[in-house]
Parts: structure tokens; C-alpha cells; sequence
């Protein structure tokens, strides 16, 4: 069996103390919050649902399939898990599946896995149910091109925030690894978008019943909505501005003064330093990274009508 | 294939398996941190904590090179790192103008990235003993008595139980696939992209429906036994002398270890 | 546990002294309409050992989560003079002892141990108690040192006595088996006959296994489409090859006509 290492999955070692800690207490508030939310709203019924849930996600992340030149694509399903079982089931479905992957098959770290389960359990179901909890009593298209959609943005967060984190313990050189990180991503994303999509679809089709869409769990969803439509945003205007112009990333980070040690200080940047494929303005990057996400969302709304219109038939 | 390979347990009869799992958990948590918590450039330290590691690898009766064999996973990852090299912080050693863009390799970048390796891939050695030396439920219980939320650990026991016959599942799914899509004559392999994905797709929602399934019949197997909404289990797991003497003892090396990368 | 090797045919059903199990006029619609019971009407003495066959779909395993409560709110079911409803359901629980088929989805736990010891932990029995039903259970399976295994490593004949072994920890008053023998290599099988055959305890067991029906059970249920459509004694009912076809079900060669 091979578990393609997804770049997503940090190891010990490669984030420092003060990085490991801050995402550490992101992610146990968080955990904690969905352990109420869980106990109080959802009935007993749901403490095997999540749990084989878990392993479905776990299961399903072997699909693999070629993407282009040897890449394979390598579904996360965090947006998947947080649409189906609403968000903070959704977070704790992916907590312990990043927990097991990092306990029994040491696939990212013990001490970074905060940064990991907020990377792909937290960030993902924010995001993606964020955004699909915005359109939720739209027609399936939409939604299910919203769907798709967040879970390309949610992958794209999750690389943004890897690399951030790497680069914020000095680990790797942003204008290096940002853009490489971002252009893996945005295939994998595809992937991860277009699986999600085609899932749901299936879902939606045979058992429309578990997609209830008017369940209580689904209450109070404005939270989610505005959080998820923001941090998309922050994602798609930070992504390019980061990897175009990392110094003013580099400022802010060091004016909030959180960088840890001495020691650990990020780089500072070579002043000849810039990106030819991305430009070197931010307005400019930020306009294509809004463009390429519109042109994104665009194809998946096409897909989505596509097989909706086939199943249809 | 046979899903055994997700099998890390390996049993001998030694005193590191016989310890409490919380204080290899504790042990192993600590190492790590302890790692991290190593300036840069400390080779001496990390020496000794490679020793360390060695000398639990002998303890645990699975042989010296037992986690060292193991430690292969960590490898891909160190490319990330590899752009630390290039640090501007020291003094440069060479100068690579690639065109679009000028590397700069630096005494500090060096150092940088080979503590980063060295971190991580004694990390991950621990992390593989910790598992080779402790049986999963084990493991969970000593995560329940540090206090994990219940909710929490039953989820993973849910995920570690049916991990196995979901993984066989998508073998299964996996072999109905390539069966379907080989015999194709001028369809060169696996089909279009596209066609990839949907498949990909629609069995993704299979498995998700399959699972679910399950899900409903196995919590009608539990009320079946009284499961009224909390999950009870037994932890008989008590801390003897050896355990703490364990901790202890290990404890006082980190210590060391700290020392030594701090004052050299 | 003393295996009898005495076929069953030989030994006189006794007398009933009151039935544990009572069902009048049961009918059951899944809810998205389909129609899985039409009218059941079943007794089952204390201490009998009976054998429900039918066809797949024919309700079977519908039937089996009535007896609990599972399915149904206030069914015409009772189990040893008790109505199955919200009031007596816990105590329902612990007198039917449910298998299901499929040992996956009835070993949830992590471990062998975890799994037996979940019944009587969740009856609320204190802890040393629970270990000695453990151990007694396992013991009953034949399967004394299997405590810390892990479930995904045994076979599936191991996989069934041990769900066996999860109901009979809480000792209950009567065993209700969903094929038991399914899926089982003819060994795993031929051992799992003998144990039933040696267990002292009222039986109720789904099967499609008509031979094992001759071995352990004296009397014999057939169902079809929701309804029961024969009741009797086994070896009447599996003599009759028009009856048995008629509700898909083959004639086994049967040991007496050997
Ligand atoms: N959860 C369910 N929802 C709808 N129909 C069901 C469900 N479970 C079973 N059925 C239907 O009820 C009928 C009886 O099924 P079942 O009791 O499983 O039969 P048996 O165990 O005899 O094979 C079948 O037609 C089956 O398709
Ligand atoms: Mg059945």
C-alpha cells in the first residue's frame, strides 16, 4: 500500500515550538467547541457514524488516480465530510484521521499535528461548508459547484497555511516554496474538487435523505458563512500576494512580532528577488489569482450541470 | 492484498513493551519536543539523543536498526526544507544564478536544514517505536487516561476497527475497476481523465453509502447491548514502579540532552 | 462445554412451560413503504430451539429486530410476559441476546475484550463482575485466550463465536442468531453446528442451511414475503420437497435417508 506523502502532511521537526503551539490551541479550542457542539446537538446515534465516517474518509483517500506527468491525485475529503455530517462532525471526523495517520503510520508529526489537523480538518470544513452552507437552498447545480469549488479553495487554504507555517518557523524560503506548493495544489485541488462533486452527486442521488437539508445540526449557519466566504478570500487575495511579494507578508508577521526565536527568524528576502510567471506587482497577482479561481468555479458549475443532467437522464 | 501491512505492532517480549502506554506516550511526546527545543548546529545533543533512541531500540527487543530501517517515511519530506539551505543569515559559500532566480547557499542555511533533518527524522524514529511496541488499543487507553475527550477516542477505536474492512472494501472496488477498464481494446490505460474522475467519484459515494450502511447496523448492534449514548470501557492500566522509574530515568536524559545542546 | 452427539430427532420436544417469546399479528413497513411483515403470529417455548428459513428478503432479519425493540414502537411483541416498549427496554435488551449476520458489524470494539465486556458494562454491572462474564463467555466459544486479540485479525469462524460470545456475556434469555452459519468454510461450519448443539439456551436462528436445521433444530419456521407460511416440527417440514421449493428452498439430503 502507498500513501502518496500529500506535501500537506508536516512532519516533526519542521515546525518550531511557538508555530506548533499557536496552531496547537487553534485546534484544541476548536476540537473542544466540536465535542460539545457533537454531544448536545446530535444524538448517540452519531458516535458510530462519525467513527466509520472516519475510516470511509481514511478509506477513500486511497483512490488515487493519475492526474498529469506522474502526479496523483490523493483525495483529502475534509470538504466531503463537513458538507455530509455537518462542520464540527466534519472536524472531528478529520482530526482523528490526521491523529491515526500521524500515530500509526507516522504520516506527519506528533507535535506539528495541531498545524495538521487545523490545515486539513479545520480549515477544510470552514471552507467548504462555509461556502456550500451559503448556497444550501439553491438548486443542486449551484450547489453542488459551490461544493466543488470550496473544496478546490480549501485545498489551496490548506497548502497556503502549510507553507506559512514552514516559512513562519524558518524552515523554507516562501518565494521558493509558495509557488510550488500553490501550483501542486491547484492540480490536487482539482482532484480533490471534482471527487467531491462527483461523490456528492452520487450521494444526492441515491440517498438524498442523508444530505437532509434542513437538518438542526445545520442551524445557525451565518458563523459558518461569514467565516468561510472570509477566510476563502483571505486565501485567494493572500496566496498570490504571498508568493509575489512575500516581504510584505514578512512585515506584518514580524510587526505582530509572533516569529518565535532569534534563531528561528524567517529569511530575509534577496532584494533581485522576483517571480517572473506571477509578475511583479500584487495587483497584479491578486487579479490572477481572482481570475483563475473565477475561471475555476466556472468549469466546475459546468461539470456540476453536466452531471446533474446525466443523472438525470 | 491483505491489509495486514497497516500492522506496525511488533510483538517480543520486552520491558518496553511491557510499559504502561502512558509513559511511552509521555516518553515519546517528550523526545520530540525535546528535539525541537535543540538549537540549531547542536550536533553533540543530538548525538546523545540518537543514542538515546539506539539504546531504546535495544530495549525494546526489536534490534538496534529496528526504527532506523523504518525512518524512510520521513524522507520525502526534507525537500520542503531544502530551500532553508539558502538562508541569507550566513555567510554565503557559493552563489547559482539559475536565471530567474539567484540561490545563495549559506554556512547558517546548512546548518539550518540539516538540524531540520536531524529533528525530524529522529522524531519520527521514536513515533515508530512508540507504535511497534504498543498495541493500538493500548494506545487509546493511555490517550483516555491523558484525558482525550471520550468522544474523541471512540471516534479513533470506530476509525481504527473499520479501517481494516473499509480499506478492504476499496480493494475490492479497486479490482472491480481494473477489471472493468482493462479489457477496453483501444483505450489506452485507465481510461480518460475524466472518466477517471467520475469513476473515482461515484465510487467515493458508493464507499460513503456502504459506509453509512454500516454505520446505522453497527449502532444497531450496540443498543442491541444496552448503549444508550455513552460508550464505557474498561483501562486496566495502573502505573507501577517500573513505569515511573522508567519515566523518570528518561526524563533525566532529556535533561541531559538539554543541557549539552545549550551549553556547547 | 459437553457436545451431544445425539441427533435431535431422537429426543422428545418437551411440554412448553410458558412461552418466552410471544408475537401477535405483526406488520412492519420500512420507511420508504416497503412492506417486510404482513401479519406475523410466532410463540416460542422456554427452551425450544427454532429455526426460521425462507428465502433472502423474505423478512427474516426484520422479524429478528423486532424482538428487541430495534425496530417497532410498541409492536406486539413480548418476551418473557413483557411488552416490548420504551419502558422495558433496557431489561428487553439484556433478556434477547441479538447476533447479527455480519460478525463486522457486530465486532465494533478494538479488541476481543472490549467487545464482550460492552454488554455488561452497559447493563451497568460493576466491574469485577464484568470480567468474570467475560471470561465465562469466552470460555462458552471455546475461545478462552482470545481476550486481547485484535478483531480484525480473526477468521470469520472465530469472528462469529465471538459475536456469539458478545450476547452471551449478558446472559440472556434467549439467543437470537441472523445466519449464523453463513459465509463459513465447511469446517468452521461443522464446529459451529456442534457448539449450538451443546448450548442450553432458548434459540431462535435465521438460516438458509437446511442440513444444519436437521442437526440442532427440532422445529422449523419457514417465512415468505413478510408472512409466515409453515410451522411444525423440522422433520416433517423438510420432508416436504413441494413446500420447500415452493419458497426457495433446496431439499437437503437429509441423514435419515441415507
Ligand atoms: N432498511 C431498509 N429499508 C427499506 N427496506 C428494507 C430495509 N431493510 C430490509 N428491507 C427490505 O425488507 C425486506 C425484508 O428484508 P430482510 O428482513 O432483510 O429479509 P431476510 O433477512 O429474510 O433476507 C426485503 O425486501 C428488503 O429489501
Ligand atoms: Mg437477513
Amino acid at each position: 500500500m502507498n500513501f502518496s506523502p500529500a506535501p500537506l502532511h508536516i512532519p516533526d521537526g519542521f515546525l518550531t515550538i511557538v508555530v506548533s503551539a499557536i496552531f496547537w490551541l487553534i485546534t484544541i479550542v476548536m476540537v473542544g467547541l466540536a465535542v460539545s457542539k457533537t454531544n448536545r446537538s446530535l444524538g448517540e446515534k452519531q458516535i458510530p457514524i462519525m467513527g466509520v465516517m472516519a475510516a470511509f474518509i481514511f478509506a477513500a483517500q486511497m483512490l488515487n488516480f493519475p492526474i498529469a506527468g506522474g502526479t496523483s491525485g490523493h483525495f483529502l475529503g475534509g470538504t466531503l465530510a463537513a458538507i455530509v455530517l455537518g462542520p464540527w462532525a466534519g472536524i472531528l471526523v478529520m482530526t482523528a484521521v490526521v491523529g491515526i495517520q500521524a500515530l500509526l503510520f507516522q504520516d506527519g508529526g506528533l507535535l506539528v499535528m495541531g498545524a495538521n489537523i487545523f490545515n486539513m480538518g479545520i480549515l477544510t470544513a470552514v471552507i467548504g461548508y462555509g461556502l456550500y452552507r451559503l448556497v444550501i437552498h439553491q438548486k443542486k447545480g449551484i450547489r453542488l459547484a459551490v461544493a466543488g469549488g470550496g473544496a478546490w479553495i480549501a485545498t489551496m487554504a490548506a497548502a497556503l497555511f502549510a507553507s506559512l507555517e514552514l516559512w513562519l518557523s524558518g524552515t523554507t524560503r516562501l518565494e521558493i516554496v509558495l509557488p510550488a506548493m500553490l501550483g501542486v495544489h491547484a492540480l490536487i485541488g482539482l482532484g480533490e474538487a471534482l471527487i467531491t462533486v462527483a461523490a456528492l452527486a452520487y450521494i444526492e442521488q441515491t440517498r438524498p435523505d442523508l444530505l437532509n437539508l434542513d437538518n438542526s445540526a445545520r442551524e445557525g449557519g451565518w458563523g459558518w458563512i461569514v467565516s468561510g466566504v472570509v477566510i476563502s478570500l483571505l486565501a485567494v487575495l493572500i496566496s498570490p500576494l504571498a508568493s509575489g511579494n512575500p516581504d510584505g507578508l514578512e512585515k506584518i508577521a514580524s510587526d505582530l512580532g509572533f516569529l518565535g526565536s532569534g534563531l528561528d527568524a524567517p529569511f530575509q528576502i534577496l532584494p533581485d528577488y522576483s517571480i517572473p510567471f506571477l509578475g511583479d506587482t500584487a495587483i497584479s497577482t491578486i487579479l490572477a489569482g481572482a481570475v483563475g479561481a473565477i475561471v475555476l468555479i466556472g468549469l466546475v458549475v459546468l461539470l456540476g450541470r453536466n452531471l446533474h443532467r446525466q443523472k438525470s437522464d | 492484498m491483505h491489509v495486514d501491512v497497516f500492522d506496525q505492532y511488533h510483538f517480543t517480549p520486552s520491558r518496553v513493551h511491557d510499559l504502561d502506554p502512558r509513559v511511552k506516550v509521555l516518553i515519546t511526546v517528550l523526545f520530540i519536543l525535546s528535539n525541537a527545543l535543540l538549537p540549531d548546529g547542536s550536533w553533540p545533543a543530538f548525538a546523545l539523543a540518537w543514542l538515546l533512541l539506539l539504546v531504546a531500540n535495544d530495549q525494546s527487543g526489536l534490534g538496534l536498526g529496528f526504527t532506523f530501517k523504518r525512518s524512510v517515511v520521513a524522507l520525502p519530506f526534507t525537500l520542503v526544507a531544502v530551500s532553508a539551505i539558502f538562508s541569507p543569515q550566513g555567510s554565503p559559500l557559493a552563489v547559482w544564478d539559475l536565471g530567474f532566480i539567484t540561490l545563495i547557499p549559506t554556512d547558517l542555511g546548512l546548518i539550518r536544514f540539516f538540524s531540520i533533518v536531524v529533528r525530524s527524522w529522529l522524531s519520527v524514529q521514536i513515533a515508530i517505536l512508540l507504535v511497534a511496541t504498543t498495541q493500538f488499543p493500548d494506545l487509546l487507553h493511555a490517550l483516555e487516561h491523558l484525558r482525550l475527550p471520550r468522544t474523541l477516542t471512540t471516534i479513533i477505536a470506530f476509525l481504527f476497527r473499520y479501517l481494516f474492512v473499509l480499506t478492504n472494501e476499496v480493494f475490492r472496488i479497486l479490482r472491480a475497476r481494473e477489471a472493468r477498464s482493462a479489457g477496453l481494446p483501444g483505450v489506452k490505460g485507465g481510461g480518460k481523465l475524466s472518466w477517471q474522475i467520475k469513476t473515482t467519484g461515484s465510487m467515493v459515494g458508493q464507499l460513503f453509502l456502504r459506509s453509512y450502511e454500516r454505520s446505522d447496523r453497527i449502532y444497531q448492534s450496540m443498543i442491541s447491548r444496552g448503549y444508550i449514548g455513552h460508550i464505557r470501557t474498561l483501562n486496566p492500566h495502573y502505573m507501577e514502579r517500573q513505569d515511573w522509574l522508567y519515566l523518570f530515568v528518561f526524563i533525566l536524559f532529556l535533561v541531559i540532552i538539554q543541557f549539552v545542546g545549550w551549553v556547547s | 462445554m459437553p457436545v451431544k452427539h445425539k441427533s435431535l430427532f431422537e429426543i422428545q420436544i418437551p411440554e412448553c412451560e410458558g412461552d418466552i417469546l410471544q408475537i401477535q399479528d405483526l406488520h412492519f413497513s420500512y420507511p420508504d413503504g416497503h412492506q417486510a411483515l404482513r401479519g406475523i403470529d410466532l410463540s416460542v417455548c422456554e427452551g425450544e430451539k427454532v429455526a426460521l428459513v425462507g428465502p433472502n428478503g423474505a423478512g427474516k432479519s426484520t422479524l429478528m429486530l423486532h424482538l428487541n425493540g430495534i425496530l417497532g414502537d410498541n409492536s406486539p411483541v413480548s418476551v418473557a410476559g413483557l411488552a416490548v416498549d420504551k419502558e422495558n427496554l433496557s431489561m428487553i435488551r439484556a433478556l434477547v441476546g441479538l447476533v447479527f449476520q455480519n460478525p463486522d458489524d457486530q465486532l465494533f470494539s478494538p479488541t476481543v475484550f472490549d467487545d464482550v465486556a460492552f454488554g455488561p458494562l452497559h447493563m451497568g454491572l460493576p466491574e469485577e463482575v464484568v470480567y468474570k462474564r467475560v471470561e465465562k463467555a469466552l470460555a462458552d466459544v471455546h475461545m478462552k485466550d482470545f481476550g486481547d486479540r485484535l478483531s480484525h485479525h480473526l477468521s470469520m469462524g472465530q469472528k462469529k463465536r465471538i459475536s456469539i460470545a458478545t450476547v452471551l456475556a449478558m446472559q440472556p434469555h434467549i439467543l437470537v442468531l441472523d445466519e449464523p452459519s453463513a459465509g463459513l468454510d465447511p469446517r468452521a461450519r461443522r464446529s459451529l453446528i456442534n457448539f449450538l448443539k451443546g448450548l442450553p439456551i432458548t434459540m431462535l436462528v435465521s438460516t438458509h442451511d437446511l442440513r444444519m436445521v436437521e442437526d440442532i433444530f427440532p422445529r422449523m419456521v419457514i417465512m415468505d414475503e413478510g408472512k409466515i407460511v409453515a410451522d411444525g416440527s423440522s422433520r416433517d417440514l423438510l420432508q416436504d420437497e413441494k413446500l420447500l421449493e415452493a419458497h426457495g428452498l433446496e431439499t437437503p439430503h437429509l441423514s435419515n435417508q441415507h
